[in-house]
């Protein structure tokens, strides 16, 4: 890595090659995709990946298994996180005669990604997990051909198509323009968007704290002493960053969520 | 200016051999599928119909409760109604048996005062038959004396004169008339 960059100066800023962690225990090889070697190997987001499944289970599970009529601490908790996701989410959104059937999958989704993103900030694993891009496309992959499917098991293909393609309330020419723009907006574009958002977001601001933290380490480290306020300035700003990180954590997991339930609420419609 | 920057622009233009973080890893996909493919199904199984039984239950215990309380409160007015009703009843009873009895003894009365009425006229009548008979009986046999009497009296007076029988029998009853008349020394006059 090194090697790449001219010695003029010592540092090295972080870039991509930071996301790219190595397996634990060595690698079982390697496979070329798209033009980049990836290895074949058991890596921290994979573990964390797992572990988020583990945790969010073991806690609901162990809130929700008492059931009494008055909640104790854990099983309040538990309820309340599992009520903003039913009630605030996939109630108010999709409507409450069809809510019940996707409240296990909104539910799970959002706790899933809101875990992974906070594992960015807890201390001693510190990456988000969907700063990885495989990681975000399964899932976005997984939103697309769940709302798509629900809409056509509604409507059936063609009125579903129509459903997503055609504007209501518009007819004549306007409708050549239209027509692909919505097939585009509504039926192309949205696993994209949803996967590079909350991708993007992750990988943007586990950069930018890379990038404080070790600036600011070098500052201190390597240049001269009158430097030194810049780099405190760096490391302040490392922790301002971090606070601004767990906002940002969460509004994606909740965006990402909230996101899958328009989405199935605008395939479930009725015709306009 | 340049010196910062340097590297980043080394490092985009690293070409080949430089990581593209939008490129997947494809393990990953599939991991991330699976692992929250688990997770999903065992929220779906274990978490999600517990949270809802539990809602389920607390909204039926609240309203089994409001209802039992509904049932409870309509038994009491029940009960009350009931009570009232008996209690009316009650009074009602208790006021016809008053009247009655106030009339019984209303009836008593004027039964017993007609009663003494008629048992008081019995007696006095009694009393004035009785007084009358034995008036009668004392005029009848003093009638009988007093003429006897008079009559032997007169003999003597007068003598053999008064022998007659018809002539006796007309001066006794002038006197006994005199007397009845009530003017006895009238007829002592008249004797005289």
């Amino acid at each position: 890595m090194s090697s790449l960059i001219p010695a003029s100066e010592g540092f090295t800023p972080p870039g991509p090659a930071d996301f790219d962690l190595p397996g634990i225990g060595g690698d079982f090889g390697s496979y070329e995709f798209l033009g980049q070697t990836q290895l074949l190997a058991v890596t921290k987001p994979m573990l964390q990946l797992v572990l988020a499944a583990v945790l969010v289970f073991g806690f609901f599970y162990l809130a929700s298994r008492k059931r009494a009529m008055v909640p104790g601490k854990l099983q309040f908790v538990g309820e309340e996180a599992y009520g903003f996701v039913r009630n605030s989410m996939a109630r108010d959104i999709i409507g409450s005669h069809d809510f019940m059937r996707f409240v296990p999958y909104l539910f799970a989704l959002f706790f899933f990604i809101l875990l992974n993103n906070l594992f960015a900030t807890i201390p001693f694993i510190q990456f988000p997990t969907f700063s990885r891009a495989g990681m975000v496309y399964g899932l976005a992959a997984l939103s697309w051909i769940i709302y798509n499917a629900v809409g056509i098991k509604k409507h059936g293909f063609l009125g579903y198509l129509k459903l997503q393609s055609v504007p209501a309330g518009l007819s004549g020419p306007i409708l050549v323009l239209l027509v692909p723009l919505e097939f585009m907006s509504n039926i192309l574009v949205r696993p994209v968007t949803l996967a590079l958002r909350l991708f993007a977001n992750m990988f943007a601001g586990h950069l930018l704290l890379i990038l404080f933290a070790l600036g600011g380490e070098y500052i201190l480290a390597e240049m001269s002493l009158a430097y030194a306020p810049v780099g405190v300035l760096a490391w302040v700003l490392f922790i301002a960053i971090a606070f601004l990180e767990l906002l940002v954590q969460f509004l994606q997991a909740y965006v990402f969520v909230l996101l899958n339930a328009m989405y199935i609420q605008g395939a479930l419609a009725d015709e306009h | 200016m340049q010196a910062p920057f340097a590297p980043l622009v080394v490092r985009a233009s690293a070409a080949e051999g430089e990581l593209n973080p939008l490129v997947p890893h494809l393990v990953e996909i599939v991991l991330s599928l699976i692992v929250f493919g688990i997770l999903f199904l065992l929220v779906k199984k274990f978490v999600v119909p517990s949270f809802e039984k539990t809602y389920a239950d607390r909204t039926q215990a609240i309203e089994g409760g409001l209802a039992a309380a509904e049932t409870k409160q309509a038994e009491a007015d029940a009960k009350l109604a009931e009570l009232e009703q008996q209690l009316s009843e009650a009074r009602h009873e208790a006021a016809r048996i008053r009247e009655e009895a106030r009339e019984q003894g209303a009836s008593i009365i004027s039964e017993m005062r007609e009663q003494a009425q008629t048992e008081a006229t019995r007696i006095v009548d009694n009393g004035k038959a009785q007084i009358e008979a034995e008036r009668q009986q004392a005029v009848t046999s003093l009638r009988a004396e007093v003429g006897a009497l008079a009559t032997g009296l007169a003999g003597r007076i007068v003598g053999e004169s008064l022998e007659d029988d018809a002539r006796q029998s007309r001066v006794v009853e002038r006197f006994l008339a005199d007397l009845e008349s009530g003017s006895a020394p009238a007829g002592g006059s008249g004797v005289n």
